[in-house]
């Protein structure tokens, strides 16, 4: 068991990887919403591995996903505090990490999430992104004033 | 130079209100430059019907001296040939010093705000805001109350009312007390009577009209809208059990007023019209110093 929950020992699970970024305790079961905020689907090019559900000391489980040669910007990092708050964020560069740094929650989310509200003009042909205020309560849609406090990853756009 | 709009009234705070119904009062006392907006262009864009929105903020800009344009039917614009609200509102905000806006969608006024280069005042997107309506109302309640800790009784369609929803925001800056009487499946939102029970409005709910009416202020009735029941005979049952009536308003307090945003159906006995309780018809004549105090604020 403390075999698994040292960092040298992650290799037994995933790759180390030589540059890109290794985003580290996301909460158990979230890798998945994580590739998805991130935009990674099938066919874009990026070299991905995910661990889930890896037994961790402060969290019990832990997932953790690790991009090869993409150095995430900070915009695309706090939108992962959203799903998984406690998430850590490691630049590597030459196998070594260069940039550790945890996730801030954004103020504001733009063309991430769709508003569920049918009538909201964001949901038209308009050119314009979603845009979302974070608040204690949940996302709040700047242009309807619907507030989604639920199944956030179910909104992804 | 920062563009002034009016889009929610959740964008005001209490002093801006106050000083806005202040500055319709006066302009309602005769007590205004005629020619303050001279040469002055309003746009009225309209995507959905409306009598008295449009109307009265056609006839506030001619009190001012300005004029205003239009297009007379959604048809007959550019919209229906496809192209984006962002569109038109660019190549109106070339033709205008300002743009009324009503819109099916909401959050429409708040988009046209964005692609405007002149002020937008929205006048009604979808099941969203309509912040002239609920300041006249509330320049209506003020003529004959202050509206300090006022007990306030909205019934109806507090669902899809949006109305009812913005002056219920409005009133709990006021410490107003908020009694509901709805049919079932129209009752307030429960995000709207959540958020504004934390904000400390006290609200209760009640089954009918009878239960408070002799303890509130002010009667502010909406339209319940036939499309709302699978038919005509539930219609009918439940618009006649919170119809208005002499009889009903002969337990009020003598200083309560009914309001209604209009048009009304059957909502209202016509016979309250000649009690002194009704105030709707006085209240839909205020929608003109209230506008003409919005149009000074953004375009002068």
């Amino acid at each position: 068991m403390k075999k698994q929950e040292s960092p040298e020992n992650e290799g037994l699970l995933v790759r180390r990887i030589q540059d890109g970024t290794v985003i580290d305790h996301i909460a158990g079961g979230e890798a998945l919403n994580v590739v998805k905020i991130l935009g990674i689907t099938g066919t874009t090019t990026e070299s991905l591995s995910i661990a889930t559900n890896v037994l961790s000391g402060q969290m019990g489980k832990k997932d953790i996903v690790k991009i090869s040669n993409r150095e995430l910007s900070k915009e695309e990092v706090d939108r992962i505090a959203l799903i998984s708050p406690r998430a850590t964020i490691n630049i590597i560069r030459d196998y070594k990490v260069c940039e550790k740094k945890g996730v801030e929650i954004p103020d504001m989310i733009e063309g991430l999430v769709r508003c569920p509200n049918p009538g909201c003009i964001s949901n038209t042909n308009e050119p314009i992104r979603s845009r979302f205020t974070v608040t204690q309560k949940g996302l709040h849609c700047t242009y309807c004033d619907w507030v989604i406090t639920k199944d956030l990853t179910s909104h992804i756009i | 130079m920062v563009t002034r709009h009016i889009i929610s009234i959740g964008d005001f705070d209490r002093r801006q209100i106050d000083r806005l119904l202040d500055n319709a009062k006066r302009i309602d006392a005769q007590k205004y430059d005629n020619k303050a907006l001279y040469g002055k262009i309003l746009a009225t864009l309209f995507f959905e019907p409306s009598t008295r929105t449009r109307m009265s903020f056609e006839s506030a800009i001619a009190r001012f001296g300005g004029t205003s344009i239009s297009v007379d039917s959604v048809e007959a614009c550019s919209i229906a040939k496809g192209e984006t609200l962002a569109d038109t509102i660019r190549v109106v905000s070339g033709y205008a010093d300002a743009i009324v806006i009503r819109h099916p969608k909401e959050g429409a006024a708040r988009l046209a705000a964005q692609f405007a280069s002149v002020p937008v005042i929205n006048a009604g997107d979808g099941a969203g805001q309509h912040p002239s309506q609920t300041l006249l109302d509330l320049y209506t309640i003020r003529q004959s109350m202050k509206l300090d800790g006022i007990n306030v009784a909205l019934i109806g369609d507090l669902r899809y009312g949006r109305t009812a929803h913005s002056l219920a925001s409005a009133l709990s800056l006021y410490h107003a007390r908020l009694h509901t009487i709805s049919p079932n499946g129209l009752e307030l939102p429960t995000s709207l009577h959540s958020d504004l029970s934390e904000k400390g409005m006290e609200i209760t709910d009640h089954d009918a009209i009878t239960d408070v009416i002799k303890e509130v202020d002010v009667i502010y009735v909406t339209r319940i809208q036939r499309e709302r029941f699978p038919d005509s005979a539930s219609y009918f049952n439940v618009t006649s059990s919170y119809r208005i009536t002499p009889e009903l308003l002969a337990g009020a307090k003598k200083h309560a007023i009914v309001l209604h945003p209009l048009p009304r159906v059957d909502e209202i006995d016509p016979r309250v019209d000649l009690l002194p309780h009704a105030k709707y018809f006085e209240q839909s004549r205020n929608g003109v110093p209230v506008r003409m105090a919005m149009l000074l604020q953004v375009m002068q």
